[in-house]
């Protein structure tokens, strides 16, 4: 009798409706089951039905290689007309003028290394100059790495200034103290100090202005980034308990020694170092030269020095340092790819769309007689 | 009720009812309420996720949720991670929630209706609810109620101890069932409060039809308990005022309650393909992880010990090894990729196919006015299997027919009663179907007006040629109208009613009846009626009382007709039977007083009123021996006051409805009504009968042995009132009553006129089965009165034995149905329903093999076979009888070698695929591949039918010999298993299931087809007349069988093709996502980060990409339904598996890598050397994959609706803003990625939107470039299909109404075989001059076997040649047109000169193949191969083997060529059996066609 109980535990409306329904339904004026005549009910909606054959979608191929490729080769020019110049200062080899500067340096160096980079600008720079750093084999995407930071604490959170989040170990705390700003990604932070200098022709130098604000998105200065102590002005308060991340040489409320706004978690350098590149070779916005309100060029055709302070151990990984200066379009940086992209999808196109021409002219003709015999 | 036999296990029950005692001694017994739920409140929880934790994918994304929270390997939030999980679990758990919240209610209500219980309490009955009824409780049960539990019947307020119960709500039927009060009962007064006994019996089972066990008194006596004792839950009890009964079993023992197996979960194809397919992903994902931890262990290990400043240490400050770090990057990988194996597809496809079956449900062709019902599903996940059969095991009565069964014509003492006139009436029922059909498929065209006035003038003319008036009769629809108001009387439709009868058997039924009276006015003994009139009387009565109908009246259809023509007071022996009847009328007034006083002696008259048993054996054996003058002074006669016999009775006449159990009995009844003799009241113990003339004649029933399948026949015993004879009328299956007929004696007339009765009975018998009529034999047999005592006396026995009852009475029967006297034999004809022909010609087309299991005899089947076409007359057939296991064995030896004889020596691959390359150069779609079936299905298909019997079945199934039977009957187009059990059913199908793996759908609508329903991979049940057990084991129930073609063609075709495009289509996508972040692992050091935010990541499934899919899934229809229909060869898209082939996967796999590289590298590239951070490179990624994903489904979407339209703008608008909202809300939350503001830039930056325009052209350029050209180069039919969709529909019916032969010729197996089998080419003038000698080269191949032969055959055809040329030419148009040979032999040449192109089929030649390839030695032993000798439809050609062994013989069948449904030819070649000749003979054979 278990057994039978068992076997009909999983049980079955069936019966409940038909008791129910043989004492209701009696009753009940006897209502017809007939299905409504809707479009929806009868799978009739009105529908477009493409076909897909090489007639139908010729026109597509056409049209999309006729538009790609003008658009490819505005980008291109657009491209192509943006003024960058790149030098690599790491130092890697011995002809470099960083090489001794990069040799013997680690983390744990407390005095800086200096080394000059001279280069020459073949090409006024017209507009904004932007300066770049840009780091190479540098896996600022790696997972663990990403992580290693905590948001609240960046955004002022006095708790979390405390008491960073797990997510920061091992840079978490430094002697017992919690660190400020905490995590791998701080605590790698780029430190090395580029200055540009003209070199005139007779000899003399002049240092170009860098603009060192405006580097950062607006909303991470103004919304994701902030001090703790919100608008008080004393950092050395703000921060007070807890140290300085392990590599660097000084607390974070005396990143920018001539700027006190740029100070603490709202230093730009900071910011754009914080926010994690997306791939291995990467570069960061540094400085901005503006463009100056005269006819001048921003950045004259001639020789430049580039004074590098340099602080920033890349050897570890085979990284490789460069210095950027870039003028930047509406679609951005230098980029050929979209514009040579654009051109060949719109080739590869146009050529489909002959091809399948050749295939419609071949078959497609006949079927179509043979489909309607009149 | 299929339940097993364990009768040996008696539960016990107590049943001491009398005293009150302390406690309930029944107690322990499960109590009358019922709980279906599945969970209660505190079980709910833990129980549903137990449950749903046995899915395998529910366990591994609950791992994979759960690894997230170990630190080292998590790559989410954890808590993020769960919510996917999380949220499939409990759309699950609502959705069980609600079930079983509605299945709570309905509890409660049912627990909460109330019933009369006896309280012993209060010493009276009282109210109480369903479930406070116990096991042993007595209830008292009133009219109408329905019945709270199992209840053994103790007394009811019946006079006949009898009750009658509905039983609609457990097997559908409506009709009543009689049930009787346990026979220790019987003379108890008020029984139960005085009442100490043990009720012993079964264990609860789930056998409807089985309850046995005894009641034991404190006497020690015991007393029988049956079936017919017992009252089942959920039936109603009908037609008794009052009944009492004990409870015997309760709640969730009940029969109804065991019986109900809920829905049933199956596994589709379609899934189980899928499932190697996630098991595939499996595999990806391992290797992808894998590739990405042995990669991640490399890049770690390139460092060495020069730890670079972006390799985090773990937590604890310590360095991890590059091994160990890659093992736990594995771990990390599995969770990153883990969208690879798609989460939501499971939920998805239920889903989808949620809706898929909400629309088969909604479809109004699905739909049956008739009966107000339309298709159920039953089991919700196998829709889209319906999309992929190969073969349909089919249900002949019920199912193939309308199981209304018709009489048509019968034979009365060897005359032929041929009822023109009535099927002329039938006949005109189908015009008039068919009228209608046409005025409805005309819609607009013909007014109103213009159908009703031809309605009007057909039923003139029916009216003028029918003698009753058909008040109802005319179209069908009015038909269903009459149906739906007379709903609860079964079998009554105005067809089944209204038989005109035949004028010659009328006038004889008329004069024998008037003689009758004459004869018995004057006193004159009944004898002396001569022999062929006491035959029809005789023959008319059998058919009006030899049944169980019983008779209710018009205005309460539920009441039984009460009109007893005297007090009740049956006579037990002969003599009181002898002077009840004095021959006269008049004196049964004088009578009838003196009854009156005896009627209250009560002691031993109620003895014989049951059905099944009669009293002691002791009271009427007595009775039959003594006299008792005194007793009995009643009459069949009735008291009745004269009016009432009068014109008021016979005005109600016409109105009285008939009961019956089966469609035959009704239709028999009617029959006989239609010849005044009509069926006027049913009693336990006597059946009135009115005769014209006669009046009312009142046959006292002495005994009625029921109908079972065994003995395939009933039987009644009855007094004649007009001769005081114990007569035993007997009818059934004529195979069986022509056996047990009396061998009548040689010498004397009677005896030859007996043996002339059989032989020519037996002739139209054979005729009535070649017009594909059910026929039924009635027979008679008069019993001395000590015959009949001593049969009395054994049957008595077996009445009142305790063991083996069954057994008993049915040796009981077996004795008493022996040495009958034929009286003739009926033929009813079971319609074919509406559309069967064309369906199964549809279904066919489609590639689908139709096999017919069936119940009926041979020549039965046959002729229904030929009638809806499943059998087609050019069709050769193979007919296997065979005695023996070795008979059969060798038969079916003979059988293959015939077969591969025949087909194999013109290599028919090779030929057939020559034809297809000749056949295609005129063909319509040049372009469409040739014919896919005989090229992918497994075997091929001839043209030829096989016939096996029940008993030669049973052998074939056989372990050794069912790969035989396989070979041969997978060769062949259609199968016929005749006279086959329901075992038997079940067997086949599982043995081609399992042995030939391919997709089985059974259908049929009796509780017979049970199993083979449930064996089959879709069981499909009829909802029809027979019940509703199959329905109950069927997934999906059907009112009728037409209705399957829409379901298959193109419900099935539709449901199959978008789950199978939504199942790669999720496979691509997740694939592609998932893709995205692999190739990224090559630029992070393996290091499992993803540039995609992980709340995209983990809801780009659920939400993002979630909707357009769904509704392409539900909505997307690739051709319409009316193309599909009309070209059911795209069936075999689903059958081939075309939209869903392993390599399609991997196509789409490497697809979603294609795109996912282009998504990915194209950003790569326009973002490289920049300064993008990490989620701000990832969004345009995202956004891209999102509608490089979308833009697929766009060309993969078919139809576009506003649906479409909607739900993939919805899912874009989503994601926007979804990101835009999540980019904007929080700035420190949703570590690690911290997106703010990401998504606002992106918009404002132009590079993003040049991306988003060229990726997914990109992306999706190969797809789109191969779309096009596979739709111009190559197009599938589907496509072929859709292209005919977008035609104009006038077109596109000229285009089909043209090209129907040419498209089916060119997709359907048809053609090659068809001229590959008649390599004739002179006999034949193709239009094309290419197929010709096509054929030509096909029978080069067969040369050598036809020219042994030639010589013998040659006169034949000789004669045959000039014909032949002449005819040919008219017969230009059918291209596979023969001319008949010797013409002039044929019994039928006149009627036929209009079909002059139809005729000899060039199978001489092919059995002369067989001739040659049968060896001479084994002739002796293929023996068994015989044609159905009775068959007629079709030219045959017998080749008969020189016989070997007496009448042994080798027959091959052949049909020939022709239009089916025209008149056609016979031509036996050599006739071997007399019946043959005699069938061939009969003129009346050509009608049923």
């Amino acid at each position: 009798i278990a057994a039978m109980m068992a076997s009909s535990y999983n049980a079955k409306e069936e019966d409940g409706h038909h008791s129910s329904g043989s004492s209701h339904g009696g009753a009940g004026a006897v209502k017809s089951k007939k299905p409504d005549n809707t479009a929806f009910k009868q799978q009739r909606l009105p529908a477009w039905q493409p076909i897909l054959t090489a007639g139908t979608v010729l026109p597509a191929f056409f049209v999309i290689g006729l538009i790609f490729i003008p658009i490819g080769i505005g980008l291109y020019v657009t491209s192509n007309n943006i003024k960058e110049f790149e030098i690599d200062y790491t130092g890697a080899e011995v002809s470099s003028p960083c090489f001794n500067c990069a040799k013997n340096f680690s983390w744990n160096s407390t005095t800086s290394c200096n080394c000059s980079v001279p280069f020459t600008l073949e090409q006024p720079f017209e507009s904004n100059v932007f300066m770049y750093y840009g780091l190479s084999n540098f896996y600022q995407n790696h997972r663990r790495y990403v992580k290693s930071r905590d948001d609240s604490q960046l955004n002022g959170d006095r708790s979390s200034l405390k008491n960073p989040s797990k997510e920061c170990e091992p840079y978490r705390t430094s002697d017992g103290l919690p660190i400020a700003p905490c995590g791998a990604i701080a605590n790698s932070l780029f430190n090395d100090t580029l200055e540009l200098y003209y070199i005139h022709s007779n000899g003399s130098s002049t240092a170009i202005p860098l603009v060192k604000k405006g580097i950062a998105w607006w909303t991470d200065k103004h919304v994701k980034f902030r001090n703790p102590g919100g608008s008080n002005n004393n950092l050395t308060a703000a921060f007070q308990g807890t140290t300085k991340p392990v590599n660097w040489r000084k607390p974070v409320y005396e990143l920018d020694p001539s700027d006190s706004d740029n100070n603490g978690f709202i230093n730009e350098d900071f910011i754009v170092w914080m926010r994690t590149a997306a791939l291995p070779t990467f570069r960061k916005l540094y400085r901005i030269i503006q463009k100056k309100p005269n006819m001048t060029p921003t950045l004259p055709s001639g020789k430049y020095l580039l004074e590098v302070t340099y602080n920033y151990p890349v050897h570890s990984f085979d990284g490789r340092k460069r210095m950027i200066l870039s003028t930047i379009s509406w679609m951005g940086g230098k980029n050929p790819f979209l514009g040579i992209a654009y051109i060949t999808v719109g080739s590869v196109c146009f050529f489909l769309g002959v091809v399948l021409l050749i295939i419609h002219h071949k078959y497609d003709n006949r079927n179509n007689s043979a489909d309607i015999p009149n | 009720g299929v339940g097993e036999k364990d009768t040996e296990t008696l539960g016990k029950f107590e049943a001491e009812n009398g005293l009150w005692r302390e406690e309930n001694p029944n107690r322990h017994y499960a109590n009358n309420k019922i709980k279906t739920t599945k969970y209660t409140l505190l079980s709910f929880l833990p129980k549903n996720l137990f449950e749903q934790f046995h899915r395998f994918a529910n366990v591994y994304f609950v791992f994979i949720a759960l690894l997230n929270f170990v630190p080292v390997v998590n790559a989410f939030q954890p808590e993020l991670a769960l919510a996917p999980v999380v949220f499939i679990l409990s759309v699950t758990a609502i959705k069980d929630l609600w079930e079983d919240y509605r299945r709570h209610r309905s509890d409660k209500e049912i627990n909460h209706m109330d019933c009369l219980v006896y309280s012993r309490l209060e010493r009276r009955y009282v109210e109480r609810y369903w479930k406070e009824v116990r096991v042993g409780d007595f209830i008292r049960l009133r009219c109408n109620e329905i019945l709270p539990a199992d209840v053994l019947l103790l007394s009811s307020s019946d006079p006949d101890r009898l009750c009658h119960i509905e039983t609609a709500t457990l097997d559908g039927e409506t009709n009543l069932k009689q049930r009787q009060v346990v026979r220790s009962f019987f003379d108890l007064v008020r029984p139960l409060l005085f009442y100490n006994s043990i009720i012993e019996c079964e264990k609860p089972n789930n056998d409807l039809n089985r309850f046995r066990g005894y009641i034991i008194h404190r006497n020690g006596r015991r007393d029988g308990l049956y079936k017919e004792n017992l009252l089942l839950r959920g039936c109603t009890i009908r037609n008794t005022e009052e009944a009492v009964g004990i409870v015997i079993y309760a709640g969730h023992e009940t029969k109804a309650m065991l019986n109900n197996n809920g829905p049933r979960y199956k596994r589709s194809k379609l899934e189980r393909q899928m499932n190697v397919d996630v098991f595939w992903c499996v595999i990806i994902l391992l290797v992808m992880c894998l590739f990405a931890a042995v990669g991640h262990g490399l890049w770690m290990f390139q460092y060495g010990d020069k730890r670079p400043v972006f390799d985090v240490l773990s937590p604890e400050g310590t360095d991890l090894s590059p091994i160990l770090s890659a093992i736990y990057l594995f771990l990390t990988m599995i969770i990153v990729f883990q969208v690879l194996i798609p989460i939501s597809l499971f939920v998805s496809i239920e889903i989808v196919k949620i809706c898929q079956v909400y629309f088969i449900h909604q479809d109004m062709d699905l739909y049956d006015e008739e009966t107000d019902s339309h298709l159920q599903c039953r089991a919700l996940n196998i829709t889209e299997d319906l999309g992929q059969m190969q073969y349909i095991f089919s249900d002949k009565t019920g199912t193939l027919t309308e199981n209304k069964m018709v009489f048509r014509r019968c034979t009365v003492a060897g005359v032929e009663y041929s009822h023109d006139a009535n099927a002329r009436r039938l006949a005109m029922y189908q015009e008039m179907d068919s009228e209608e059909e046409e005025c409805m498929s005309h819609g607009g065209t013909l007014t109103r007006r213009d159908s009703v006035t031809s309605h009007q003038s057909a039923r003139v003319v029916l009216r003028s040629q029918s003698t009753k008036s058909h008040r109802r009769t005319g179209s069908r629809a009015e038909a269903k109208r009459a149906s739906i108001l007379s709903k609860h009387t079964a079998f009554s439709s105005p067809m089944e009613k209204d038989i005109t009868p035949d004028p010659q058997l009328l006038d004889k039924v008329n004069e024998c009846s008037s003689q009758l009276d004459f004869m018995r006015f004057h006193s004159q003994p009944m004898s002396q009626l001569p022999s062929d009139l006491s035959d029809i009387i005789d023959f008319f009565i059998a058919l009006t009382i030899c049944n169980t109908v019983v008779v209710s009246s018009p205005n309460q259809p539920r009441q039984k007709v009460r009109m007893r023509f005297e007090l009740k007071s049956p006579v037990k022996t002969i003599e009181d039977f002898i002077k009840r009847f004095t021959p006269s009328r008049l004196t049964s007034g004088s009578n009838s007083s003196s009854s009156s006083s005896l009627i209250t002696n009560r002691s031993s008259n109620r003895g014989c009123s049951s059905v099944l048993s009669s009293p002691s054996a002791e009271s009427t054996l007595t009775k039959l021996d003594e006299e008792r003058p005194a007793r009995g002074l009643e009459h069949a006669f009735s008291p009745v006051p004269p009016n009432y016999e009068g014109k008021t009775w016979a005005a109600e006449e016409g109105e009285l409805r008939y009961e019956a159990e089966s469609p035959d009995e009704a239709a028999l009844v009617y029959a006989a009504r239609a010849y005044k003799c009509s069926l006027v009241g049913r009693l336990p113990d006597q059946v009135t009968v009115e005769l014209p003339h006669l009046g009312k004649l009142s046959f006292e029933l002495l005994h009625t042995l029921g109908f079972d399948s065994t003995r395939k026949r009933m039987s009644v015993v009855v007094r004649h009132p007009l001769t005081d004879q114990i007569t035993v009328y007997t009818k059934g299956a004529d195979s069986v009553i022509m056996d047990l007929i009396k061998p009548p004696s040689t010498d004397n007339s009677k005896g030859k006129r007996q043996r002339k009765i059989v032989y020519r009975t037996q002739n139209y018998l054979n005729l009535y089965a070649a017009d594909g009529l059910r026929t039924l034999c009635i027979a008679k047999k008069i019993l001395t009165k000590e015959e009949y005592a001593c049969w009395l006396q054994r049957h008595l026995e077996a009445e009142t034995a305790i063991q083996g009852r069954e057994e008993l009475l049915f040796e009981s029967a077996l004795r008493l149905e022996t040495n009958l006297q034929l009286l003739g034999a009926t033929g009813i004809e079971d319609r074919l329903q509406d559309g069967v022909p064309e369906t199964i010609a549809s279904l066919r087309k489609a590639g689908l093999q139709i096999w017919v299991l069936t119940g009926d005899k041979q020549e039965t089947a046959i002729n229904i076979a030929y009638a809806c076409k499943l059998l087609e007359p050019e069709e050769e057939i193979l007919t296997l009888n065979a005695d023996s296991q070795e008979a059969c064995a060798l038969l079916l030896e003979e059988s293959l070698h015939y077969i591969q004889a025949k087909f194999l020596c013109t290599s028919t691959d090779q030929a057939a695929k020559t034809f297809h390359s000749e056949f295609a150069a005129f063909d319509i779609y040049p372009s469409s591949p040739p014919s896919s079936s005989s090229h992918t299905s497994p075997f091929t298909v001839h043209r030829l039918g096989l016939v096996i019997d029940g008993r030669t079945l049973a052998y074939a199934l056989d372990k050794n010999l069912e790969d035989k039977f396989l070979a041969v009957a997978r060769s062949c187009r259609s199968v016929l298993c005749c006279r086959s059990t329901p075992l038997q059913k079940s067997m086949v199908v599982k043995l081609v299931r399992n042995k030939l793996k391919v997709m089985t759908l059974a259908i049929g609508d009796g509780a017979n087809d049970v199993s083979m329903i449930q064996v089959a991979d879709v069981g499909v049940g009829i909802s029809g007349q027979e019940g509703m057990q199959a329905v109950m084991a069927s997934d999906f129930a059907l009112p009728r069988f037409q209705y399957l073609q829409k379901l298959l063609l193109v419900h099935g075709h539709w449901c199959y093709s978008r789950l199978a495009n939504m199942i790669l289509y999720f496979f691509y996508k997740n694939a592609m996502f998932v893709a995205l972040i692999f190739w990224y692992q090559f630029y992070c050091g393996f290091s499992g980060s993803a540039m995609i935010d992980q709340w995209y990541l983990i809801f780009f499934n659920l939400m993002f990409s979630a909707f357009p899919q769904l509704i392409t899934g539900t909505l997307d229809k690739d051709v319409s339904a009316e193309t599909l229909q009309q070209l059911p060869q795209l069936y075999m898209n689903g059958q081939n598996s075309e939209e869903y082939k392993p390599y399609m996967f991997w196509m789409n796999m490497i697809d979603a890598f294609y795109q996912s590289l282009v998504c990915f590298f194209l950003p790569y590239f326009a973002y490289a050397d920049s300064d993008v951070d990490l989620f701000t490179w990832g969004t345009p990624i995202t956004t891209l994959a999102l509608f490089t994903i979308l833009l697929h489904l766009g060309i993969e979407t078919k139809t576009w609706t506003w649906m479409n339209w909607a739900s993939i703008t919805f899912s874009i608008a989503l994601f926007f803003t979804v990101a835009l909202c999540y980019n904007a809300s929080c700035p420190t939350c949703y570590s690690p990625s911290n997106p703010y503001w990401t998504m606002q830039r992106l918009l404002q930056d132009p590079l993003f939107y040049m991306l988003c325009v060229i990726t997914p052209l990109a992306a999706l350029l190969p797809r789109y470039f191969y779309r096009a050209c596979q739709g111009t180069l190559f197009p599938s039919p589907v496509q072929v299909g859709r292209q005919l969709d977008k035609l104009p529909s006038e077109t596109r019916r000229n285009i089909l109404s043209l090209s129907r032969v040419k498209v089916g010729a060119q997709l359907g197996p048809k053609p090659p075989f068809l001229s590959l089998l008649k390599p004739f080419p002179k006999d034949y003038n193709h239009k094309d001059q290419k197929s010709f000698s096509n054929s030509k080269t096909a029978q080069g191949c067969q040369g050598p076997v036809l020219q042994m032969d030639n010589v013998g055959k040659s006169h034949q055809k000789g004669q045959s040649s000039p014909l032949g040329v002449t005819h040919s030419k008219k017969g230009l148009s059918d291209p596979y047109t023969f001319v008949s040979t010797e013409i002039d032999t044929l019994p039928y040449t006149k009627e036929a000169p209009g079909h002059t192109g139809e005729s000899q089929p060039p199978s001489t030649k092919d059995s002369d193949c067989l001739d040659k390839t049968l060896d001479p030695s084994d002739l002796s032993l293929s023996s068994w191969i015989t044609s159905t000798p009775l068959l007629t439809q079709g030219d045959s050609v017998q080749v008969t083997l020189p016989p070997a062994g007496g009448s042994q013989c080798v027959t091959y069948k052949r049909n020939s060529e022709e239009t089916p449904g025209l008149d056609h030819t016979v031509r036996p070649t050599r006739r071997t059996e007399e019946q043959l000749a005699n069938c061939s003979k009969d003129h009346s054979l050509q009608t049923t066609l």
